[in-house]
């Protein structure tokens, strides 16, 4: 997803050339391209920065509870489609810090923000995935929701961004259909798999729901960023249209939302639905999430651990480059 | 040397016994290479982590559908070690980076070669496999050739920890090139393409690659037998033990 704007402190500040803004703005809002070389105003710059490599990190952190289940996948091939997936989250990763990249900041300096707790990723990767249903729940639920947030961001103002985004949207529609396929065989399964997949539906819906961000009203960038096409749809719009879709896969399924407020509404053509616990959302982006900490100490891990092999390919690509120029 | 036979070993098809050490070479070496998943040094070389493990995963599933007349997930999900005929040096543990491209390197490599004659072989199944499968286990010995000569020729760590894993798994290579009883069989009837014709070939490119990386060869071990009769390392149970848990702990769910 994965897009959701979790700092309130970004400061947008008009000090820039008006003249120069003029022309900005007029060619965001004839849906025009700007593309890395192109003048853009800082503010735009800063949080389209925090916007993508909060998304590649989303991407790389998502690895982890997937990764999880990889040695533990119940057939042949079901390994192989996670492994499939899983990489595909990679390769997502690695586009979106290359986008980010464009607009000045290293990937290095990304991740050292990642590590150092400044940077943040999507709230929904804090969670456990405690049996093989969460792999369903999370190519279902997480990866319909990031579809529902990243099918827009395909318009979105900045070039990189947007062709990264048509590329992901294609490969998450594929995580999202394996997901919905595990749901219908544990759903349909022994008495325990259906146990499994309810209880992955209760823990992971309403997460899930929160993968939109804070309520419009509580959402004080969004109207900004409406202006500069870094969004298109507003979070609420999304959630609605969220659940509006995924309300009628539960029922196929035979499951039930965890929502005693759920409710078709005739006149608005869309769900009623409860309440969701703001309390519990802004205490995981403050990382006080079940599993925050170890899925920062496995970055963190992995990135240490891995500093000599960085440290060698360095150096042995210095040494071929002296070899050559000797 | 004298071997042991596990105790009511069932009756040998050479055929099948040999569809079984090519895919479980290719299930366990898979497995292992899916733990590294998300813990890699740097995001490259977790794609190329998954995509290496990806191709074994995919190679062991036409080996042991093959083998199982369709149910590859039974052979893979229900056997227990004993009936298990990889190699031991796919079971290794990952250990540091370094490690695990040592035991890919000695063991991709010899896998191309294989896979090379295999793709002449009087099998018809063996050959539409390994024409297709040569082409990835190519790749996957060139990516492990170059983060050898990498790691031997970049930094004083990095070359100690590459002759380090280069020696942890250096006593299992012979086993590669072991020819038991099953074996010949094979090759007398041209379904198998004998390994110690190209032993001096394979150890030769290995000295190629770590000649480039400035690493000298190891010293020859004691060679560490066993796997293609099911007498492993103590590693494979727990291995096992991951890999198999949810198909055993419900055995009337399919998935």
């Amino acid at each position: 997803m994965y897009t959701t704007e979790l700092s309130k402190t970004a400061k947008i500040q008009n000090l820039e050339d008006p003249k120069l803004l003029e022309a900005f703005e007029a060619r965001v809002a004839a849906d025009e391209f700007i593309e890395p070389k192109d003048w853009m105003p800082e503010a735009y710059r800063r949080t389209l920065t925090r916007q993508i490599s909060q998304h590649a990190h989303s991407e790389i952190v998502g690895m982890l509870p997937e990764g999880n289940w990889i040695t533990r996948a119940p057939s042949l091939r079901r390994k192989a489609i996670l492994l499939a997936k899983v990489q595909d989250e990679a390769g997502h990763g690695l586009y979106l810090y290359c986008a980010a990249e464009t607009l000045g900041t290293s990937r290095e300096e990304m991740i050292e923000a990642l590590h150092c707790g400044k940077a943040k990723y999507s709230t929904i990767f804090n969670y456990p995935t405690l049996t093989w249903a969460d792999i369903g729940a999370i190519g279902w639920l997480v990866d319909g929701a990031a579809i529902m947030n990243q099918v827009p961001l395909q318009r979105t103002s900045y070039g990189p961004y947007a062709r990264a985004m048509v590329r992901v949207c294609k490969e998450e529609s594929f995580h999202q259909r394996q997901g919905y396929e595990i749901m219908i065989t544990m759903a349909n399964g022994t008495p325990e798999q259906k146990r499994m997949a309810q209880d992955a539906l209760n823990r992971w819906w309403w997460p899930s729901l929160m993968m939109f961000g804070p309520p419009d009203a509580d959402s004080p960038n969004t109207a900004q960023s409406m202006r500069w096409r870094i969004k298109r749809e507003t979070n609420d719009e999304l959630r609605q249209k969220f659940v509006d879709i995924t309300v009628p896969q539960a029922d196929f399924l035979g499951l039930k939302v965890p929502d005693q407020a759920l409710e078709w509404n005739e006149s608005k053509g869309g769900y009623d639905f409860g309440e969701i616990d703001w309390e519990e959302f802004y205490s995981v982006v403050r990382g006080e999430g079940p599993v925050a900490k170890e899925r920062m100490e496995a970055r963190r891990k992995a990135w240490e651990d891995g500093a000599w092999v960085r440290d060698a390919a360095a150096a042995h690509e210095e040494k071929r480059r002296a070899r050559k120029a000797a | 040397m004298a071997t042991a036979s596990p105790v009511d070993a069932p009756p040998v098809d050479a055929r099948h016994d040999y569809l079984l050490r090519l895919g479980d070479d290719s299930l366990i070496l898979g497995q292992r290479l899916g733990e590294w998943c998300g813990h890699a040094p740097v995001l490259e070389v977790d794609l190329s982590l998954a995509n290496l493990s990806l191709d074994l995963i995919g190679q062991a599933t036409h080996l042991l559908e093959e083998a199982g007349a369709g149910d590859g997930d039974k052979l893979a999900f229900h056997r227990d070690v004993l009936d298990f005929r990889n190699c031991l040096l796919v079971e290794q543990p990952n250990g540091d980076f370094a490690r695990t491209m040592a035991r890919h390197l000695l063991f991709s490599t010899w896998q191309h070669m294989l896979f090379q004659r295999l793709a002449r072989s009087s099998d018809r199944f063996l050959v539409e496999f390994a024409s297709k499968a040569v082409k990835e286990v190519a790749y996957h010995r060139e990516l492990s050739s170059e983060w050898v000569i990498r790691l031997g020729d970049g930094t004083e760590e990095s070359a100690q920890r590459m002759t380090e894993g280069l020696d942890w798994n250096w006593r299992f290579v012979p086993e590669l090139f072991e020819v038991d009883e099953t074996l010949q069989a094979l090759i007398d009837r041209r379904i198998a393409p004998d390994p110690r014709e190209f032993e001096d070939e394979y150890r030769s490119a290995i000295a190629a690659v770590l000649a480039e990386a400035k690493l000298e060869g190891p010293a020859d071990q004691r060679p560490i037998l066993g796997g293609r009769r099911g007498h492993h390392s103590e590693h494979l149970g727990h291995v096992l033990a991951v890999m198999q848990f949810l198909p055993r702990t419900y055995p009337d769910a399919t998935w």
